[in-house]
C-alpha cells in the first residue's frame, strides 16, 4: 500500500470527522444553502483540472482537463453566487421591522 | 519563481483553502454568521485557483483561461436562477462536479495506461465509477425536477436485480483492469456501464423522494472528489470532498429519518417502491369545504395560526401571496408561524428558502420538532400544498405504508384548513384521514389564487381598514 494512500486516508478520516461535527450544527433552516455551499467548495477540483490541462501530456488529457475546468469552475462561480443570494434573503423579524 | 519554493507556496494556499472551507461550514450554523462563511469560502477557493495558475507544471494558459471564462459564463446564469428552480440547479451542479471528477480520473488513466500499478488502478476505477454514475444520476434527477422527465417513479419487475447486476458488471470490469492492466479497451466499457447504472439508479425514484436522492447524489459527488484526491495525492481535494461527502451523508440520514426509511433502503436505491401498494381502500366520504370568505372570517377570529407549506405551494408559486396573508394577520395581532417538515418540497430546506425569498422572517420558520408541541394551542392550522407530512395515519394506522413517519401534528389544532386542488391522493397514493375530520375545512383551488382571494376578503371585508 503506497505511503501516499495512508497519508490521504489519514487526512480524509480527520476531515470527514470534522465535517460531521461542524455540519451537524448547521440549522435545518439553512440546509439548501448548505448544499449549494458545499457544492461550491467541492468545485476546488478545478485546481486538479487546471494541472491536467496545463501539463499538456496528450491531446486527450488536455481536452478532458479543459472540460473539467469549465464544469467545475461553473460550479464554483454559480455555487457561491446562489449561496450568497439565498443567505441575503434570510432576515430575522427584528431586522425586518422598519 | 523557481520550481520548489513556488510549489511550496501553492501547497500553503491549499492548506489555507482547507481551513477556509471548514470555517465556511462552521459559520453556516446560524444565519447571522453565514454570510461571513460564504466570504471566507470564496476567498479560500479564489486564492487556491490563482496560485494553481502559477504552478510550474502548467505550461500552457490560453485554453485554460478560455475554459475558465466558459465556466464562469455558465456558472453566473446558474447562480442567478429563481428560487423555485433551486432544486434542479442543485442537481445539475452535482452533475457538473461529478463530471469533472470523472473526466480528470479518465485523463489520469490514459496518461499512465497501460502501465497503471494495481493499487492506483483500483483507486482510479472506483473514482471514475462513482463520478460517472453520479453524473448521469444527477442529470436524471435534474430532468425530473425540471419536469422534462416524468416525476412519477418508473418501475418494472426485477428492477433492483437488473440494476445491481449492472453495478456488479462495472465493478467486475474494474477488478479485471486491476488484475490485467493491459486490457485497456475495458476501461471505456467500465465508464459506459457506470453511466448506465447512474440512469438506472435514479429513474425509478419519484418526485417526493427527491430530497433524499439529491442529498445522496451530493454525498456521492463529494466522495468522488475525495477519491480523486487519493488518485492525485491532492490533500485539498481530499478535504473538500470529505466535507461535501459528509454533508450529503448527514442530509441523507436526516431525510431518511423524516420519511422513516432505513439507511440501507436508501443506499441500495430502493426508494419509491413501497408506494405502489396502498391505493385500494377508498370509499367516498363526506368532506366539508369552505369559501375564501369563510376562511378569511375564521382566520381573522384566530389568535394563533400555523401555516404548513408543502411542494404544492412551490408549484403554485404561492409564497408571495402567503407573505401578504402573513403580513395582514401579524399586523392585526395574530401570531403566525410556519411549520416546516424536513422533507417538505423537493430538497432539504426548500421551503425555508422559498419563504425567505418572500421576505418572511426566518425566526417564524419553525422546525417540525419545535412546532409540534404548539399545535394544541393553535386556533387554525392552514395547510398549503402539503399532504403526506400531515397524515395522522402515520401515527395511528399500522397498516398505512407511511406508518411511523414523523408528521406535523396539525390534527391537534382547533380548526384545520387545507388548500388543495382536488381530493386526489398525495404522492404516496394514500388517503389522508385528516380531510374527513369534523374540524377540517377543505379549500379547493389553486394555492396562489385561493390565498389571494383570502387576502382580498380580509383587506376589503372584515378588515380594520388595512
Amino acid at each position: 500500500m503506497p505511503a501516499d494512500f495512508i497519508s490521504s486516508l489519514f487526512v480524509f478520516i480527520l476531515a470527514a470527522f470534522l465535517g460531521f461535527e461542524v455540519i451537524k450544527r448547521v440549522s435545518p433552516l439553512l440546509h439548501t444553502p448548505l448544499m449549494s455551499l458545499t457544492n461550491a467548495l467541492d468545485a476546488i477540483v478545478v485546481v486538479a483540472a487546471i494541472i491536467i490541462a496545463g501539463r499538456h501530456e496528450s491531446r486527450l488529457s488536455v481536452i478532458l482537463g479543459l472540460i473539467a475546468v469549465a464544469a467545475s469552475f461553473s460550479n464554483m462561480v454559480g455555487g457561491f453566487l446562489i449561496t450568497d443570494r439565498m443567505l441575503h434573503m434570510f432576515k430575522s423579524g427584528k431586522a425586518k421591522k422598519q | 519563481m523557481t520550481g520548489i519554493p513556488a510549489q511550496q507556496l501553492i501547497d500553503f494556499t491549499y492548506i489555507f483553502a482547507a481551513i477556509g472551507f471548514i470555517l465556511a461550514l462552521k459559520w453556516l450554523s446560524s444565519p447571522v454568521s453565514a454570510m461571513r462563511g460564504v466570504l471566507i469560502g470564496e476567498i479560500a477557493s479564489g486564492v487556491a485557483v490563482i496560485a494553481t495558475l502559477f504552478d510550474p507544471q502548467v505550461i500552457q494558459y490560453k485554453w485554460i483561461l478560455i475554459a475558465l471564462i466558459i465556466g464562469a459564463g455558465v456558472g453566473v446564469p446558474l447562480g442567478m436562477v429563481k428560487m423555485t428552480a433551486v432544486p434542479q440547479r442543485t442537481a445539475l451542479s452535482h452533475a457538473f462536479g461529478a463530471l469533472s471528477a470523472a473526466l480528470i480520473g479518465i485523463a489520469e488513466y490514459y496518461v499512465a495506461a497501460p502501465n497503471v500499478p494495481k493499487f492506483e488502478m483500483g483507486e482510479i476505477g472506483l473514482e471514475v465509477i462513482i463520478g460517472s454514475l453520479t453524473f448521469t444520476g444527477s442529470l436524471i434527477a435534474a430532468g425530473k425536477l425540471q419536469e422534462i422527465l416524468p416525476q412519477r417513479p418508473i418501475t418494472y419487475r426485477g428492477q433492483n436485480f437488473v440494476s445491481l447486476t449492472v453495478l456488479a458488471a462495472a465493478i467486475a470490469l474494474m477488478v479485471t483492469l486491476v488484475l490485467h492492466p493491459e486490457y485497456t479497451q475495458l476501461f471505456p466499457a467500465m465508464v459506459g456501464v457506470a453511466l448506465v447504472f447512474g440512469i438506472m439508479l435514479v429513474t425509478p425514484i419519484g418526485g417526493a423522494d427527491m430530497p433524499t436522492v439529491i442529498s445522496l447524489l451530493n454525498s456521492y459527488a463529494g466522495f468522488s472528489a475525495a477519491l480523486l484526491g487519493f488518485v492525485l495525492n491532492s490533500k485539498v481535494l481530499v478535504v473538500a470532498g470529505a466535507l461535501d461527502g459528509a454533508s450529503g451523508f448527514i442530509l441523507s440520514v436526516i431525510m431518511c429519518k423524516a420519511m422513516n426509511r432505513s439507511f440501507t433502503n436508501v443506499l441500495f436505491g430502493g426508494f419509491g417502491q413501497i408506494h405502489v401498494s396502498a391505493t385500494g381502500v377508498k370509499e367516498e366520504r363526506a368532506v366539508r369545504s369552505a369559501t375564501p370568505e369563510e376562511a378569511a372570517a375564521i382566520l381573522s377570529a384566530a389568535n394563533k395560526v400555523v401555516i404548513v407549506p408543502g411542494y404544492g405551494m412551490a408549484v403554485a408559486q404561492a409564497q408571495h401571496k402567503v407573505r401578504e396573508l402573513y403580513d395582514y394577520l401579524t399586523k392585526h395581532g395574530i401570531d403566525v408561524k410556519f411549520a416546516i417538515h424536513p422533507v417538505a418540497g423537493r430538497m432539504p430546506g426548500h421551503m425555508n428558502v422559498l419563504l425567505a425569498e418572500a421576505d418572511i422572517p426566518y425566526d417564524k420558520l419553525i422546525d417540525m420538532d419545535d412546532i409540534n408541541g404548539e399545535f394544541p394551542q393553535t386556533d387554525v392550522a392552514l395547510i398549503i400544498g402539503a399532504n403526506d407530512v400531515t397524515n395522522p395515519a402515520a401515527r395511528t394506522d399500522q397498516s398505512s405504508p407511511i406508518f411511523g413517519m414523523p408528521i406535523l401534528d396539525v390534527d391537534k389544532a382547533r380548526t384545520v384548513m387545507v388548500i388543495k386542488r382536488s381530493m386526489a391522493a398525495g404522492f404516496a397514493g394514500i388517503d389522508n384521514p385528516l380531510y374527513y375530520m369534523d374540524k377540517t375545512l377543505m379549500l379547493f383551488g389553486d394555492a396562489k389564487n385561493f390565498v389571494g382571494s383570502i387576502v382580498r376578503e380580509l383587506t376589503s371585508g372584515g378588515g380594520h381598514g388595512g
